[in-house]
């Protein structure tokens, strides 16, 4: 490093930041500086204003108030396009990525550069030689779509890096990896950091502050309530107090941050058999992996834990038993019932119910209102049934039991009449739970959950993990598949291990995160 | 028989070529993520003005001009309609087609059947006189080698030029397209009026070309099948070519088969591409292939989401 001038002044500074949207003021003043070659990490719920905060930064919304310098002088930022040009690349949650197009072709698209001809050749080259650097290599001749969650965010990764980021925003880059892939992308970022550039790491996983990152800028209802502190300086008690509130109570700031705090639960009598999976085989074909040979006996009142990394047939299982999927061998039986040619209808009237991994593809309907995604599994019933006649429905009774509902699981943003694409991921869960356990302890004899806190806060996790302790407390049986090895640690009374379709193990509560990623790994 | 086929593969391009062409401005266009219904108002925009003026100016390849301007102030319309204000696509080419079919109507009527000289044909002797395909490959108009070397450029373009992905971005994911710097509505508006100019090409091609001659309605349902052979091509262009030498192969066949004094109903024969057309779809959703290929925003509008 050469002269004293860049050095001193921050890469990026901001101060005295505000933005309100319709009236609401998401960002309050905040403040945050990044310097060369750290990992800072920005930590803050759902909702505390991270993502707005990181948005101004890339020139996506405009700030109101405030300063913006880059390298001590005015960013001059007044779209994505300067954010870009001052060196500044967002890998954002949501990918953006053209599925169809091949590494090199999306590579190419984002570069922008001028020029009539297409020179997939260096686009190729240069994403490849950004990936080597840091420990991240990819095909660049891959088909963009074909490729698994963690190799498309090594692409959107290697493209930030090849238009030659200085500054690289990863939003919630682990959320969507499994624990030996989040490890992985962890030390990619510390060599990113360490060619100079700084790492902004927006996260909600109190462990990866104190592990991998430099310092910490925390956020709680717009503020930052902690700007640039060194990671050193702070518990992982104080990081949890700082980032939920005064308020908090132990248990939540447990939930948090080591998760391994909070007890498994243990059954003290296990009940009845519920669900019988024999030799079961289902779906695969077409690059999909299916379900083979799979058998397991989950019991009333018992959490039977998936875990694995995704895309190894814990799909295929899932709809197996939800019945979207044909079972093309072996048997399905749920209290003695066997499921095979079941419909989905008749499964749901034996008690069966269902977390989806994608809750807006396959359980939510965005654009129907609150009220009637609530009514959606129920209205066949006849519950709804109008006193004019069993075929019109009655509007009043399922506004009532929408409002029961948002306020019994505190559905934040909820009425009856709004659609549930407004609805933040969290809540959309929570509208989600409200439906399938409601009559819980009656009702639901099998909770299916695939994923259910992917993408969460922490309080919404904790939420989704009460729920779903509660229901099992009251007598039904959950199959809880996770690619979250704490997680499922955490709930499951037994776990499984899925690899390529099959169950390759099974460990009892207690089991440690080293010993379920070794038979992930096929290393057991 | 030899004279039949002859025949048939030398009529082949006047038949092939107008589908061909407007096939390949709609597979622009729909790469671009614009469904565009109205192929057979640009069409008949292009088969009608192509006329006129030939007529008028005397000069046919001023004609092909003014019937490609025809085509994309026609597509002009629609792009407003569609990228501009956001409009129902499938709605609005709908009332394109109609608003083709009415203007030609009033503006050409005063044309109607009134023949005229098209453009020169390629004649290098001997060459043409190759048993089966010399009339194919070396007796047609300029036109048709144009056309043919014009679809091959655009197949190019679209794989191998900036310009060509940035355009099959847009269409498969715009605001992926839109984060990389690409002006989505531009792109697409470029598109629709590529489309639209191919498409009044093709439209010349029937009246300047095919027949010496403009009549009410000559484009005859050309555009719908069109539009089913962009589904045939799974949007590829050069595979469109194929498409086009099948259907317009039928097409061609037919007068060729009732002047051989074939015994089967004039009005039955004359559905055969329509009928083929269907077929072609239903194969197309049973190989279950449709999917893969077509641009994953195909007719849906682009808002961005911008809060500034």
């Amino acid at each position: 490093m050469g002269t004293a001038g860049p050095q001193t002044a921050p890469l990026l500074a901001l101060s005295g930041v505000s933005r309100s949207f319709d009236g609401v003021r998401v960002l309050d003043r905040a403040a945050f500086d990044l310097k060369r070659g750290e990992i800072h990490a920005l930590l803050g719920e759902n909702g505390a204003g991270k993502s707005t905060l990181m948005n101004i930064v890339t020139g996506v919304y405009a700030p109101e108030g405030g300063r913006y310098l880059i390298d001590g002088a005015p960013a001059g930022i007044r779209g994505p396009k300067d954010a870009l040009k001052a060196g500044i690349g967002m890998v954002h949650q949501h990918f953006r990525l053209v599925d169809r197009f091949t590494v090199a072709e999306n590579v190419l698209l984002a570069s922008g550069q001028l020029g009539l001809f297409a020179n997939a050749g260096e686009a190729a080259r240069a994403a490849m030689e950004a990936g080597k650097a840091v420990g991240l290599a990819v095909d660049p001749a891959a088909i963009v779509g074909e490729l698994s969650v963690a190799e498309r965010q090594r692409v959107e990764i290697l493209k930030v890096l090849a238009l030659g980021a200085r500054i690289v925003i990863l939003d919630e880059p682990t959320a969507v990896l499994t624990d030996q892939e989040a490890g992985a992308l962890l030390l990619a970022i510390r060599k990113i950091a360490a060619q100079g550039r700084a790492v902004v790491m927006i996260t909600h996983k109190l462990r990866e502050v104190a592990g991998h990152s430099d310092r910490v800028t925390i956020m709680r209802a717009g503020r930052t309530v902690i700007s640039g502190a060194p990671v050193g300086t702070l518990s992982a008690g104080d990081l949890g107090r700082l980032m939920m509130g005064e308020e908090t109570s132990p248990a939540e700031a447990a939930e948090a941050g080591v998760i391994e705090a909070a007890a498994p639960i243990t059954i003290a009598k296990p009940g009845e058999e519920r669900l019988i999976v024999s030799a079961l085989y289902a779906g695969g074909g077409q690059g999909s992996v299916g379900v083979s040979d799979v058998g397991f006996t989950l019991k009333a009142g018992e959490i039977l834990g998936v875990a694995g990394v995704g895309g190894n047939g814990q799909q295929a299982l899932a709809e197996a038993i939800v019945g979207l999927l044909p079972v093309a061998g072996g048997h399905l039986t749920l209290d003695g019932w066997e499921l095979g040619e079941f419909s989905v209808a008749r499964r749901r009237d034996l008690g069966l119910r269902v977390v989806p991994s994608d809750r807006f593809a396959s359980a939510l309907i965005g654009e129907l209102s609150v009220a009637d995604n609530l009514a959606l599994t129920r209205v066949r019933t006849g519950r709804y049934r109008s006193r004019l006649g069993s075929w019109l429905v009655g509007r009043r009774r399922m506004k009532r039991e929408a409002e029961q509902a948002i306020e019994a699981f505190a559905i934040a943003g909820a009425t009856p009449a709004r659609r549930a694409r407004l609805l933040s991921g969290g809540n959309a869960q929570k509208l989600l739970l409200a439906r399938e356990l409601e009559e819980s302890g009656s009702g639901v004899k099998l909770l299916v959950a695939h994923s259910p806190t992917r993408g969460l806060d922490v309080k919404a996790c904790a939420f989704v993990h009460a729920a779903i302790r509660k229901a099992v407390a009251g007598g039904a049986a959950c199959l809880l598949i996770s690619e979250d090895v704490e997680e499922v640690r955490a709930l499951a009374s037994r776990i499984l291990v899925m690899s390529a379709g099959r169950m390759v193990g099974e460990l009892p509560a207690g089991a440690s995160a080293s010993q379920i990623g070794a038979l992930i790994l096929g290393q057991a | 028989m030899e004279l039949f086929l002859t025949g048939w593969l030398t009529s082949l391009p006047a038949f092939a070529m107008p589908l061909l062409l407007a096939a390949v401005g709609l597979i622009l266009s729909e790469r671009a993520g614009v469904l565009n219904m109205g192929a057979e108002g640009y069409m008949a925009m292009g088969a009608m003005t192509g006329a006129v003026v030939t007529l008028t100016a005397g000069n046919p390849w001023i004609g092909v001009g003014a019937a490609i301007l025809a085509g994309a102030a026609l597509a002009g319309l629609f792009a407003i309609a569609t990228v501009v204000f956001r409009a129902d696509q499938i709605l609005a080419g709908l009332a394109t087609v109609a608003l083709g079919g009415g203007i030609t109507a009033v503006i050409g009527r005063p044309y109607l059947h009134k023949t005229f000289t098209g453009l020169p044909r390629l004649d290098p002797g001997a060459l043409a006189d190759l048993p089966l395909v010399g009339g194919l490959l070396f007796r047609q108009d300029l036109l048709a080698y144009l056309g043919l070397a014009l679809v091959l450029l655009l197949w190019w373009g679209l794989r191998a030029t900036r310009t060509g992905l940035k355009l099959r971005a847009v269409g498969e994911d715009p605001a992926t397209a839109d984060v990389a710097g690409v002006d989505v509505q531009l792109y697409q508006a470029g598109a629709v009026l590529a489309c639209g100019a191919l498409c009044g090409l093709a439209g010349a091609y029937l009246s300047i070309v095919s027949s010496n001659v403009w009549v009410e309605g000559m484009v005859n349902g050309r555009g719908w099948i069109a539009l089913a052979l962009v589904i045939f091509a799974r949007w590829n262009p050069a595979r469109a070519i194929l498409g086009a030498v099948i259907f317009g192969g039928a097409d061609a066949a037919l007068p060729r088969l009732l002047a051989l004094g074939a015994q089967v109903p004039t009005y039955l024969l004359s559905t055969l591409p329509y009928l083929l057309t269907i077929l072609v779809l239903v194969l197309a959703a049973l190989g279950g292939r449709r999917k893969d290929a077509e641009p994953r925003s195909l007719g849906l509008a682009y808002i961005r989401q911008d809060r500034r």
